[in-house]
């Protein structure tokens, strides 16, 4: 998973030519407990870095997912909406929740890499 | 105000309970294995609680403390039978809502279950509206836990003898170790299950033996779900200073008699509420989309006014649905009424619905 890139807010995201994979890391994962809902970008959409991309609810409350990239949502990933469980089982391979068509990759600079984000998640512990 | 830890504490902790800050104690939220395996888990099999937060309230008296009680609370504590237990509330002159609370006729008075928030207030509430007559003592000796779940019985038997042939509702003495403890058949999750009431130096031990036998610890996060599937109202949420019990749709844990003769704190307002009906009623709502409404969410009408707020909403996970409690305008609370639900300023379609959103399984004698 070396070319993976992380937020601040928990989300990873990975490079296929000009398309991003985006998802909610492990660690957001067992800090949120259970996922029982999630809401997820409309395809054709434009989403702007940091902007609101999406919901998930626990059992016991909302968040906010943001998308760490701008660009348009040119896939989402049902299987989640139907089964939010899948989140929890595996949420940096199978249970991605959307797929971004980006211009500007600069934007990728200011995200951490894994030895990163998983020292920021460690001392952050939110 | 520092913050306490029940006895069970480490116990919680071996079990890598996360922790969070509740009515001044460090509760556990849930365990390792989350809120969802731990809400069915309770459903199939035993789960185990620590309530040891809550309230302990012991007062010393004879025929004229249940006199005086019933002043207080619209109870027909002359006739029930000692042992037996039942759902009350604290009012006030307005019949609005102190606190929800269990109360249970015991040998030398009356033991009544607060919940942890308002024990304190309560206890000077009660004592005052007593004129300090009879001795009381809110225990810090004592620590509670509650077994749920349909193994419960068959587990606390292997542990205890005698508590399998409680009716619901009724408690009593047994013997644990060389200790007496006071065990009552009830709960707070739609389950058949028991509260024991322990000291604090033999909870631990007993915890670990309910463990051994096939209990699993269970947090404030899936007592949450299991108690709004069975419909049960959570004070400071669903009933508060705001509400009566009617309002509330409580008018069944009032006793009949006692609403013919009044004579209790808030008669007047519940009297007049019954006669002339209230301007809102408590009921559950199911959204028809896989939508969680929180509390405070906004409720709806078709024509896009405003008639009521969600008061507790979750998903639940034995239902696989998500589930509310709310207070509508009472001309909306008829069965099957259609309202709407705001959430993230979009509004869903959601429907008035019957409660318990999961069907009880109470042992005989419930009520």
């Amino acid at each position: 998973m070396s070319d993976v890139k992380f937020s601040k807010e928990h989300e990873w995201l990975k490079m296929d030519g000009d398309i991003a994979t985006i998802g909610i890391t492990k660690h957001a994962t067992e800090m949120l407990g259970d996922i029982v809902f999630v809401e997820l970008p409309d395809l054709g959409s434009n989403v702007k870095k940091d902007g609101n991309a999406g919901v998930v609810e626990s059992t016991k409350a909302a968040s906010d997912v943001y998308t760490p990239v701008s660009g348009e949502v040119v896939e989402n990933n049902q299987a989640i909406v139907d089964d939010p469980g899948k989140i929890n089982n595996d949420p940096e391979n199978e249970a991605w929740f959307f797929k971004l068509r980006i211009k500007d990759k600069s934007e990728l600079e200011t995200l951490m890499n894994k030895e990163e984000y998983d020292k920021f998640a460690k001392e952050s512990g939110n | 105000m520092e913050i306490i830890k029940t006895k069970l504490y480490n116990l919680h902790q071996k079990h890598r309970a996360k922790f969070v800050p509740f009515a001044g104690y460090q509760m556990p939220i849930q365990y390792s294995e989350g809120i969802i395996v731990e809400h069915k888990y309770t459903r199939s099999n035993a789960g185990l609680f620590d309530v040891s937060h809550m309230g302990q309230l012991f007062i010393k008296g004879d025929n004229e403390l249940t006199n005086d009680l019933e002043k207080i609370f619209p109870l027909d504590l002359k006739n029930i039978s000692l042992n037996q237990s039942k759902y009350s509330f604290l009012m006030n002159e307005e019949a609005y809502i102190h606190d929800d609370l269990i109360i249970t006729k015991v040998k030398d008075g009356y033991n009544i279950i607060l919940n942890a928030a308002c024990k304190t207030q309560d206890y000077k509430i009660i004592k005052q509206l007593l004129n300090d007559k009879y001795e009381m003592i809110l225990n810090s000796d004592l620590s509670l836990i509650a077994i749920q779940g349909p193994k419960a019985v068959n587990i606390l038997e292997e542990i205890i003898k005698g508590p399998e042939k409680l009716n619901f509702m009724n408690g009593d003495w047994f013997k644990y170790l060389d200790e007496k403890i006071y065990i009552t058949r009830s709960g707070y999750t739609g389950e058949d299950g028991f509260e024991i009431s322990i000291n604090n130096d033999n909870v631990e031990e007993l915890a670990e033996n309910l463990i051994l036998k096939g209990v699993k610890l269970i947090g404030l996060g899936a007592r949450d779900t299991l108690r709004l599937e069975a419909g049960l109202c959570l004070y400071g949420h669903d009933i508060d200073l705001e509400t009566t019990p009617i309002e509330a749709n409580l008018k069944w844990a009032i006793s009949k008699k006692r609403l013919e003769n009044g004579g209790f704190i808030g008669f007047d307002k519940i009297d007049s509420q019954i006669k002339s009906g209230t301007k809102r009623l408590r009921v559950g709502i199911a959204p028809e989309d896989r939508i969680i409404a929180r509390e405070k969410t906004k409720i709806y009408n078709n024509n896009n006014e405003i008639i009521g707020e969600i008061t507790s909403g979750t998903f639940g996970p034995s239902i696989q649905k998500p589930i509310t409690l709310g207070y509508v305008q009472s001309k909306y609370s008829a069965l099957d009424t259609k309202v709407l639900l705001e959430v993230r300023s979009k509004k869903y379609p959601a429907k008035v619905c019957k409660l318990p959103f999961y069907k009880k399984s109470y042992v005989k004698g419930a009520n």
